[in-house]
C-alpha cells in the first residue's frame, strides 16, 4: 500500500513539476526530435495509459534503460550497489563506536561535564553536513599529511560472475575507504549519540532498574545487564534504518571522494539529465526502505512482548 | 536556575515585572541568536557593507599584475590568498577565487541566499504541513485516512533524495529549489500537527466551541491553529538547518543555485579543483558559514524544544 502511493507520488510529482524531455533536449532542439524522444519514452500517449505502463514495468521490475549508457537502469544499480553498501557498513560502524558509548556516558552521568561534551558532540555532528567534514578530512590527511588516498575505493571490487571477490571485496583497499565512511559516518553518530542517551535515559528512570538497585546490585552489573539490554532496542531500529538511509544519502560524499557507488550513479544522472537513471535509482532506495520499514514493524513484535499484545 | 538566584540580590531594587523578564531574557540563548543575527546582519545589509561585488572580479593593484604576470595591468588576479598568507592582501581579506572575484564579498551575498531560501522553503513547508494536519486530525474519517496515507509515504524517501529526484526534473533555479524544500518537507509537519490535534479536539474548550455552533473554520484558526504553534515553531528551527544543508547540498551537485550566483554549496564545488593545489581556504570558508547557520538554528531549536516542552526540561 504504502509503496504503491510512494511510486504514485513519484510518478504524479515527476509529470506535475517539470517535463524530462523538456530537460533532456536543449532549448533550440529541433521539434522532430523531441516527438521522437517523447515517442520511446511513451510520453506521447494519455496519462492513465503512461501511468499504467509505469506500473506494469514496475511490477516485472523493470525500471526503464538509460540514457547515456543504453544499459538497463536495473542492471548497472546492481553493479554499483555493493560500492555503496561497503561505504554504508563502513560509516555505520564508525557511527555506532562513536554514538553509542558516549551517548551511554553522557546518560550514566547526566548533567556531568561527560554529558556536556556529549551535547556538544552530537551538535556539531548533526550541524557540519559530511561534505564540509569531507572537504576538511581530504586537505588534512589527504592533501596536507599525505596519509590516505584522496579518490576513489582501490582496485578491489565486487563482481558478480567471480565467487572468489565475494568476500576478500570487504576487507580489502581499507585506506581508501577511512575518510569517506568517517565523513558519511559523522552525521549519523550525532544523531545515534542522543538516541542512545535519552533511551538510556528511560530505561534508568523506570522502576525495575530501582528495584535492581533496591536489591543491592552492583551499580556495574545494573548497567551492564539490565539497562543496556533494554536500551538498546530502540537504539538498533533506529541503527537499522540509518545503514539504509546511508546508503542511499552518501551522495554528496561518494562525489567528494569520487566512490563508485549508488550515489554517483544518481549524481551522474544528474549532470547527463538522465532521467530514467535518476528515477530508476530513487524508486530503488524507496522499496528498499519500505521492505526495511516493514521487517522492523514485524521484528519488533517478537523482540517486544509488549508491542505485540496491543495488537 | 543557579546563575537566577545568584545574581537575584542585584536585582533587588527592580519592580517585580523586571525581574521576570531579565530571568526571561537571561534564558535565551546567546550563542545562536548571536550567530543567527550577524548572519541576518551580514546577509540584509551585504550591498553596503560588502567591500566588491559578488560578480565581477576585483580589479588588481599594479604592483599585483606585475608580480603575477610580469605586466603593469591585468584584468583580475585569481587566487589570491587570505591576508595572512604571503601575498595576500588587506583589500581582499579572504582572498580572491578563481575567476579572481573577493570571497568575502560572495560571502556575504551567499549568506543572503541561503537564508532566503531555507527561510521561504520551510515557511511554505511548515504552512502546507499544518493545514493539512489541522484538518486530517481534525477532521478525521477519510480525510484523515487519505492525508496520512500520503504524509506516511511521502515520508518513506529520505529528504536528499527526493530532494534530488525533483531537481532532475524542474533544473537549477533558485525559485526551483524554494518548491523542493516545500515538496520535500511538508510532511513532517502535517505528521507532527495531526498528533497534537488528536488530543485537542478531546480537550473541553474544543467541544464547548462545537456545542455552541461556532463554525469549522472559526475552530481551526482561532482554537486549533494557535495552540499547534509551539510544535510547529520548534519543528520550523529544527528544519532550517536541515534544510540549508539540502540546498548547500543541491547547489553542491550543481541542480541547485545556478552558476554566476554565490551561492555556498556551488562555491564549494566550484573550488574542489584548486583544493588539489593546496588552496584550501576557497572551500572551507563557505563551509564554516554553513556550519555556523545549521549549528545556531539547531541550537535554537533544542532550546526551543525544551523551552516549550516542561516534559524534557531535565533531559
Amino acid at each position: 500500500m504504502t509503496l504503491w502511493l510512494l511510486v504514485t507520488i513519484i510518478f504524479g510529482l515527476v509529470r506535475l513539476t517539470g517535463d524530462p524531455v523538456a530537460m533532456k533536449a536543449e532549448a533550440g532542439a529541433d521539434a522532430a526530435y523531441v516527438a521522437r524522444l517523447k515517442q520511446d519514452w511513451g510520453l506521447d500517449q494519455p496519462l492513465p495509459w503512461q501511468y499504467l505502463g509505469f506500473i506494469g514495468n514496475l511490477l516485472r521490475g523493470d525500471f526503464g534503460h538509460s540514457f547515456e549508457k543504453s544499459l538497463p537502469v536495473r542492471d548497472i544499480y546492481f553493479e554499483r550497489l555493493p560500492n555503496s553498501l561497503k561505504l554504508g557498513f563502513a560509516a555505520f560502524i564508525i557511527s555506532i563506536v562513536l554514538g553509542v558509548p558516549l551517548g551511554m556516558l553522557s546518560a550514566l552521568k547526566v548533567n556531568s561535564w561527560w554529558d556536556s561534551t556529549g551535547k556538544v558532540v552530537a551538535l556539531f555532528g548533526l550541524s557540519m553536513p559530511g561534505f564540509f567534514v569531507g572537504l576538511v578530512l581530504i586537505i588534512v590527511f589527504g592533501i596536507h599529511l599525505g596519509w590516505l588516498p584522496v579518490l576513489g575505493k582501490g582496485r578491489s571490487a565486487f563482481v558478480g560472475s567471480d565467487p572468489s571477490t565475494w568476500v576478500t571485496f570487504w576487507f580489502r583497499d581499507w585506506s581508501h575507504l577511512v575518510m569517506p565512511a568517517f565523513a558519511l559516518g559523522w552525521y549519523f553518530s550525532g544523531a545515534m549519540l542522543r538516541i542512545t542517551r535519552s533511551g538510556m535515559l528511560d530505561v534508568l528512570g523506570s522502576d525495575y532498574i530501582k528495584l535492581v538497585r533496591l536489591k543491592g546490585v552492583p551499580e556495574r552489573m545494573v548497567v551492564a545487564k539490565h539497562a543496556l539490554k533494554n536500551s538498546m532496542i530502540p537504539v538498533l531500529t533506529f541503527a537499522g534504518l540509518n545503514l539504509l538511509i546511508m546508503v542511499n544519502v552518501a551522495v554528496v560524499i561518494e562525489v567528494i571522494f569520487n566512490w563508485p557507488g549508488v550515489g554517483q550513479l544518481l549524481y551522474d544522472g544528474l549532470s547527463n539529465r538522465d532521467f530514467p537513471m535518476v528515477q530508476g535509482v530513487v524508486l530503488m532506495s524507496g522499496l528498499m526502505i519500505v521492505v526495511l520499514n516493514f521487517t522492523i514493524d514485524v521484528l519488533y513484535g517478537y523482540v517486544d512482548p509488549r508491542i505485540r499484545l496491543s495488537r | 536556575m543557579a546563575t537566577v538566584l545568584e545574581r537575584a540580590p542585584s536585582l533587588g531594587g527592580l519592580s517585580h515585572v523586571a525581574r521576570r523578564s531579565y530571568r526571561i531574557v537571561a534564558d535565551v540563548p546567546a550563542i545562536p541568536l548571536l550567530i543567527l543575527g550577524t548572519l541576518t546582519f551580514v546577509a540584509v545589509f551585504a550591498p553596503v557593507i560588502a567591500p566588491h561585488r559578488k560578480l565581477t572580479p576585483v580589479k588588481p593593484t599594479p604592483a599585483q599584475c606585475q608580480a603575477r604576470f610580469s605586466m603593469t595591468d591585468c584584468p583580475y588576479v585569481d587566487n589570491v590568498p587570505p591576508f595572512w598568507m604571503s601575498g595576500g592582501r588587506l583589500d581582499t581579506p579572504l582572498g580572491t577565487d578563481f575567476l579572481g572575484r573577493d570571497v568575502l564579498s560572495r560571502l556575504m551575498y551567499g549568506a543572503r541566499i541561503s537564508l532566503v531560501v531555507a527561510l521561504t522553503g520551510t515557511l511554505f513547508a511548515g504552512a502546507i504541513g499544518t493545514l493539512l494536519g489541522v484538518l486530517a486530525g481534525y477532521m478525521g474519517k477519510w480525510w484523515d485516512q487519505i492525508i496520512m496515507r500520503i504524509t506516511d509515504a511521502w515520508l518513506t524517501l529520505p529528504s536528499l533524495v527526493f530532494a534530488i529526484l525533483l531537481s532532475s526534473v524542474r533544473g537549477p533555479g533558485v525559485w526551483n529549489v524554494v518548491l523542493i524544500l516545500a515538496l520535500v518537507f511538508w510532511s513532517r509537519y502535517s505528521r507532527a500537527v495531526r498528533g497534537e490535534v488528536l488530543a485537542l479536539r478531546e480537550r473541553d474548550f474544543v467541544k464547548l466551541a462545537e456545542i455552541n455552533g461556532i463554525s469549522t473554520r472559526t475552530i481551526v484558526f482561532r482554537h486549533l491553529l494557535p495552540n499547534v504553534m509551539n510544535t510547529v515553531m520548534v519543528l520550523f528551527s529544527l528544519q532550517l538547518g536541515v534544510a540549508v544543508i539540502i540546498e548547500a547540498s543541491l547547489s553542491f551537485l550543481g541542480v541547485g543555485v545556478p552558476p554566476p550566483e554565490p551561492s555556498w554549496g556551488l562555491m564549494m564545488a566550484q573550488e574542489r579543483e584548486s583544493l588539489m593545489d593546496g588552496k584550501w581556504w576557497l572551500a572551507v570558508f563557505p563551509g564554516i558559514g554553513i556550519s555556523m547557520l545549521v549549528l545556531s538554528a539547531n541550537m535554537l531549536g533544542d532550546w526551543l524544544r525544551v523551552r516549550l516542552d516542561p516534559q524534557l526540561r531535565n533531559r
